[in-house]
Order: C-alpha cells, then sequence, then structure tokens
C-alpha cells in the first residue's frame, strides 16, 4: 500500500466567533473534493465541526489536525487546557460548561463531545486539568 | 450522473469576456477563456443568476416560443402562481388572467397552484412520519435539488421526495383534457409558463423520474407581454379559479412551508443564503425543524430571472390577489388521485453529482490537492477573476487540471516579467560597475 496521505494543521483561537467553523469548512470542501462518500463526509463534517468550536468556546486556543490516506480520515485536537476534570460527565449529552456568550449564540447544548463519538469509528479522549485535551477521531473509508 | 441539457446558455457573439457573472455563480460554474465566457455544464445549476448579472445580455435562457405551440392540435397553458403575480390592479383577479390566457393560444389553462395544493397534502402526510430525516428539505425549487446534488449529496435523504407541481399539474390536465374533448394525449401541448430556467432544465432533463409530462416552457416574460392587452376588467367567466390562497402561496417565499399547516417550519430565499443553511443542516445543525423551505431566487419563484415585475412588487401583488380569494384549505387530497393511478412520488432516486471530485483515485486526487496547495501559496489571493477564474482556489484548481497555466495570472506575470527585465539588464552590464 502507498503512503500517499494529505495533512493540514490548523491553529484555533479562543473566543474567535468570526472565524469560527472556517476550518471545518476547509477540511469539507477538500473531502468533497477528495471524493469521500456523502454519508462518510457528512460524519466528518459534523465531528470536525463541533470539534473547532469546543476549542473556540472551551479551551484556551489550540489545533486542529486533518490526515487522509487512502484508508481512513484521522481528526485530532489538541489544545492547551483548561482540560476536563470529569470526563465521564463531559461525554454525558447535555453536560455543558459553556459561559454567557457561547449560549447567547446558541452553543452550550452539552451535544458537542456525544456528537463527536457518535459519528467517529473509533473516538479517543484524554485530558488533565491545568494541561490540555487531546482527542482522536478516526473515520474508516471503506467498510470491511 | 451529469446534467447535460442547460436552458441558461451563453449567446457567443453578444459575450465580450468581462467577467461580470463569473463571482455571481454560486457553483463556479463560469470560466472566462480567450476573451469569452464558458458554462461548464457538469457544475451549471440553472439559477440564472448570470442572466440577471449579464450587462450585455450574453446570457440567455433557452424556453419555447408561442410559434411552438403549432406543433400540437390542442394546447393547454399551466400558468405558474408566479405568472399571476405580475399583474397589479390591471388584473382584479386570477379568473381575469386565466381568461385572456385562453386568448393567446391556449384552449385550456390548468393551474399549478392546483397541483401544490395536491402536493401540499402530501407533504402534511410526509410530515407525519417521524423516522424521515429531519428537517425535511422541500423539492420544489429544481436549482436547490441540483445544488444539493453537487455540494450537498449527504443531504439527498432530507428531499422531500415529490414530484414537482408543475408535473403533477402537466399529468392530470393532459388526462383530463383528452377524456373531455377525446383526443389522444400526444396530440394535446402541455406548456408551462415559466419564472426560471431551471424549470425548463427540469423539463428537458428530469430530477427523480425518467420523462417529462410537461412538453414545453414559455417564459413569464413572454407570456406577460401578449396576455396584459387582453386582460378585462370584467371576466366573462370562462374559468374558475380552482386553487385556494394556499397553493397560488408557493409563488413567494414562505408559501410552501406556511401551507404545509406545520409551525416548525423555516423559509430561506436566495442561492447564498440557501447554501449558508444547508452549510448548517450539513453540519448537524436544524435538526429539530421540521420543514426547510428552499427557494433559489430572492422572494421566492416571484425573483425568478423570467419574471418581468421586481420582485418585491409582485410578491405584495399575490399578496392582494389571495386575499380576495375565498379562504380555504386545499380541498383536492393527494388520496383522491392516487385512486386514480396519479403517483406524487418520484420514481427514481436522486443521485449524487460527483463533479467536484479530483479524481477517481483517491491517492491521484491527494497528489492534485497537494500540488494545488503549492500553487496557492503562490497567487496573491487577491481572487481579482483577471485569469478567468472566479478565485485563486478555483484558478489553482484549473492549472492542476490543465485548464489554465500559472502565468495567466497577471501579478505571477508580472513578478516573472520583472525578473526577466533584470536578468536582461545583468547581462548587459559589465561586471563590477
Amino acid at each position: 500500500m502507498s503512503v500517499v496521505h494529505l495533512s493540514r494543521i490548523y491553529e484555533i483561537t479562543k473566543g474567535d466567533y468570526t472565524r469560527a467553523g472556517e476550518a471545518s469548512a476547509d477540511i469539507k470542501r477538500a473531502l468533497r473534493q477528495l471524493g469521500v462518500q456523502a454519508d462518510i463526509l457528512r460524519r466528518v463534517s459534523v465531528a470536525s465541526y463541533e470539534a473547532e468550536m469546543n476549542i473556540v468556546i472551551h479551551s484556551l486556543g489550540g489545533q486542529l489536525s486533518l490526515e487522509v490516506s487512502q484508508d481512513a480520515i484521522t481528526l485530532c485536537t489538541q489544545d492547551l487546557g483548561p482540560g476536563i476534570a470529569d470526563i465521564p460527565s463531559a461525554m454525558r449529552a447535555g453536560f455543558s460548561t459553556a459561559d454567557e456568550q457561547a449560549r447567547d449564540l446558541g452553543f452550550g447544548a452539552g451535544m458537542g463531545l456525544p456528537n463527536m463519538k457518535r459519528n467517529a469509528d473509533t473516538f479517543q479522549i484524554d485530558s488533565q486539568p491545568g494541561k490540555g485535551t487531546f482527542i482522536r477521531m478516526a473515520f474508516q473509508l471503506h467498510k470491511d | 450522473m451529469v446534467n447535460l441539457y442547460h436552458s441558461v446558455r451563453l449567446q457567443k457573439e453578444l459575450c465580450r469576456g468581462c467577467t461580470n457573472c463569473m463571482k455571481p455563480c454560486p457553483t463556479e460554474a463560469i470560466r472566462v477563456r480567450n476573451g469569452r465566457a464558458h458554462i461548464l455544464d457538469e457544475l451549471c445549476i440553472d439559477c440564472g443568476n448570470c442572466i440577471r448579472v449579464c450587462p450585455y445580455h450574453a446570457k440567455v435562457a433557452l424556453t419555447n416560443s408561442f410559434e411552438d405551440l403549432a406543433a400540437f392540435p390542442h394546447r393547454i397553458a399551466l400558468p405558474a402562481p408566479s405568472f399571476y403575480a405580475q399583474f397589479g390592479k390591471q388584473a382584479g383577479s386570477v379568473d381575469a388572467i386565466l381568461d385572456a390566457l385562453r386568448k393567446v393560444g391556449f384552449d385550456a389553462v390548468f393551474e399549478v397552484a392546483r397541483a401544490a395544493d395536491i402536493i401540499t397534502g402530501a407533504i402534511r402526510n410526509l410530515l407525519r412520519e417521524a423516522r424521515r430525516p429531519r428537517p425535511l428539505i422541500s423539492s420544489a425549487c429544481p436549482t436547490v435539488t441540483r445544488l444539493i446534488q453537487v455540494r450537498f449529496p449527504s443531504l439527498i435523504p432530507n428531499i422531500v421526495p415529490l414530484r414537482q407541481p408543475m408535473e403533477v399539474a402537466a399529468e392530470i390536465a393532459r388526462k383530463e383534457y383528452s377524456l373531455a374533448h377525446r383526443v389522444k394525449p400526444q396530440d394535446i401541448g402541455v406548456f408551462f409558463i415559466t419564472p426560471c430556467p431551471a424549470k425548463m432544465t427540469a423539463i428537458n432533463s428530469p430530477i427523480g423520474q425518467e420523462k417529462s409530462h410537461v412538453d414545453g416552457a414559455i417564459s413569464i416574460v413572454e407570456a406577460y407581454g401578449r396576455v396584459l392587452p387582453l386582460l378585462e376588467r370584467q371576466p366573462r367567466s370562462h374559468s374558475h379559479t380552482t386553487a385556494t390562497p394556499l397553493g397560488v402561496g408557493w409563488a413567494t417565499a414562505g408559501g410552501e412551508a406556511e401551507a404545509s399547516g406545520c409551525l416548525n417550519t423555516m423559509a430561506v430565499d436566495g442561492i447564498d443564503n440557501v447554501i449558508r443553511v444547508l452549510e448548517e443542516v450539513d453540519n448537524g445543525k436544524l435538526q429539530d425543524l421540521d420543514f426547510l423551505e428552499c427557494s433559489s431566487c430572492v422572494s421566492g419563484c416571484v425573483g425568478g430571472p423570467l419574471t418581468f415585475d421586481n420582485n418585491f412588487v409582485a410578491r405584495q401583488n399575490l399578496r392582494n390577489l389571495t386575499r380576495a380569494m375565498p379562504q380555504a384549505d386545499p380541498a383536492d387530497t393527494p388520496d383522491q388521485y392516487a385512486a386514480q393511478g396519479l403517483h406524487l412520488k418520484l420514481d427514481k432516486q436522486i443521485m449524487p453529482n460527483s463533479t467536484l471530485k479530483l479524481d477517481e483515485d483517491m491517492a491521484v486526487a491527494i497528489r492534485m490537492m497537494e500540488e494545488m496547495n503549492t500553487i496557492l501559496e503562490r497567487l496573491p489571493g487577491y481572487d481579482c477573476g483577471s485569469c478567468g477564474s472566479p478565485t485563486c482556489r478555483s484558478f489553482a484548481q484549473d492549472i492542476v487540471r490543465g485548464y489554465f497555466k500559472e502565468t495567466d495570472c497577471i501579478f505571477l506575470l508580472k513578478d516573472n516579467l520583472r525578473q526577466m527585465s533584470q536578468q536582461m539588464l545583468n547581462l548587459w552590464q559589465p561586471k563590477g560597475e
């Protein structure tokens, strides 16, 4: 198997609602041009949008990365903190620590992480309070 | 499958290659090369934006003319409800408009708004099915359906799987006329009076069905010119409006959503707004919405590129007309017609259009994309359109696809020339001076 792959890294700024969504829009455009199947594209779009918004709303800023190989799409996020104290609670639908501004903009429904997990084939989260949160999501391009 | 027939065309001899049409194209389907525009057929969704903006009227919509009626012994007009909206106080009632239509070469008139009433019933039934994906997206605007095929293929399952009012109207009208007058169905020419080129395209290359029931389309502008002088204030009541104000209301933005009787709906008009909202739905938002109505044209069909009156005036005209009509819920029900063998559902699946794909082979596509990004970094990012491509990004893609070369960018060309002249100067000047 050849090792052709595409990788992109997007810097996401904390609280920047003006640019929020641009990284996931770019990811969607690229995947469309690569000919990713509609249903997979949809799942990646939802997950990348939630991931990007999470960094904007909850973190001190961070990165979203996209990796595409012939077999799978991988999305990773790494932020600069503050980290999640109670991951099981954060993974629960409806749980949110979003601030007033985010809620005013219609975010903070507590569906971000559950949505990401539901749409990805594999979901991995690692977080330490005071440090930061790392998330890795993979999407298989070919169903076995 | 790629749609090759398009109503939107270029009249080469009128085009000056000015690039005015390139930017407003929502699917980036226009390139300007060798001094004239080219429409990329596989990307065009027949929205008609280029027709609106072309200062030289080089972009036109191919429609039928009144001369084409002569090919049929019997002729039926199917006026879109947006046609009524062209007439202000001159008309007074829908009956007067229908009467005048009969005088310009049609043996019968069947209101498309009546078919809209029937489809309204079917949409209400669909909305009661809980397991359908939300939001249901209206299929009334063929441009929006084509946009979804090209840019939002994952939303295809959300599209209302029903035929267009125009199609349903044509089928019923032909059947009724053929039975009433004992003539062969093929001897009847059924013509839609259309506000837009997209409907003409939908007749020649239908979405979700094998063949259209409509024989042709005449633009509202053309019909308006003939009908206006024949309008009578007191109609001799040859015609009787059978459609309800709800069916007629489909012609304006929000009308179909309102007719659905559902409170949890949203209506979006204008193709750029439609793209923004579909982008949201595609990101998993708005799933708590039941019905989403999308019209490519601002104000809905009354804002179509082939209409005569200003879209806001037309909307007001229509409001005045519907207010004067008896207020009623649609009497025609889908079941009633189903009993007569009329199917409202699409008989073919709507397929995605994968034109945006760079290559069938993902490895090749990835390589092309890397090359595109490298080129993009060298480009100035002005999106000026001077190269003949709408944005620097689309230009980079065109280079990778072999349609353009980098020096078609005047800024890169200028840099190249500067370097070359510097090199020539260096050659000419002896060393050490």
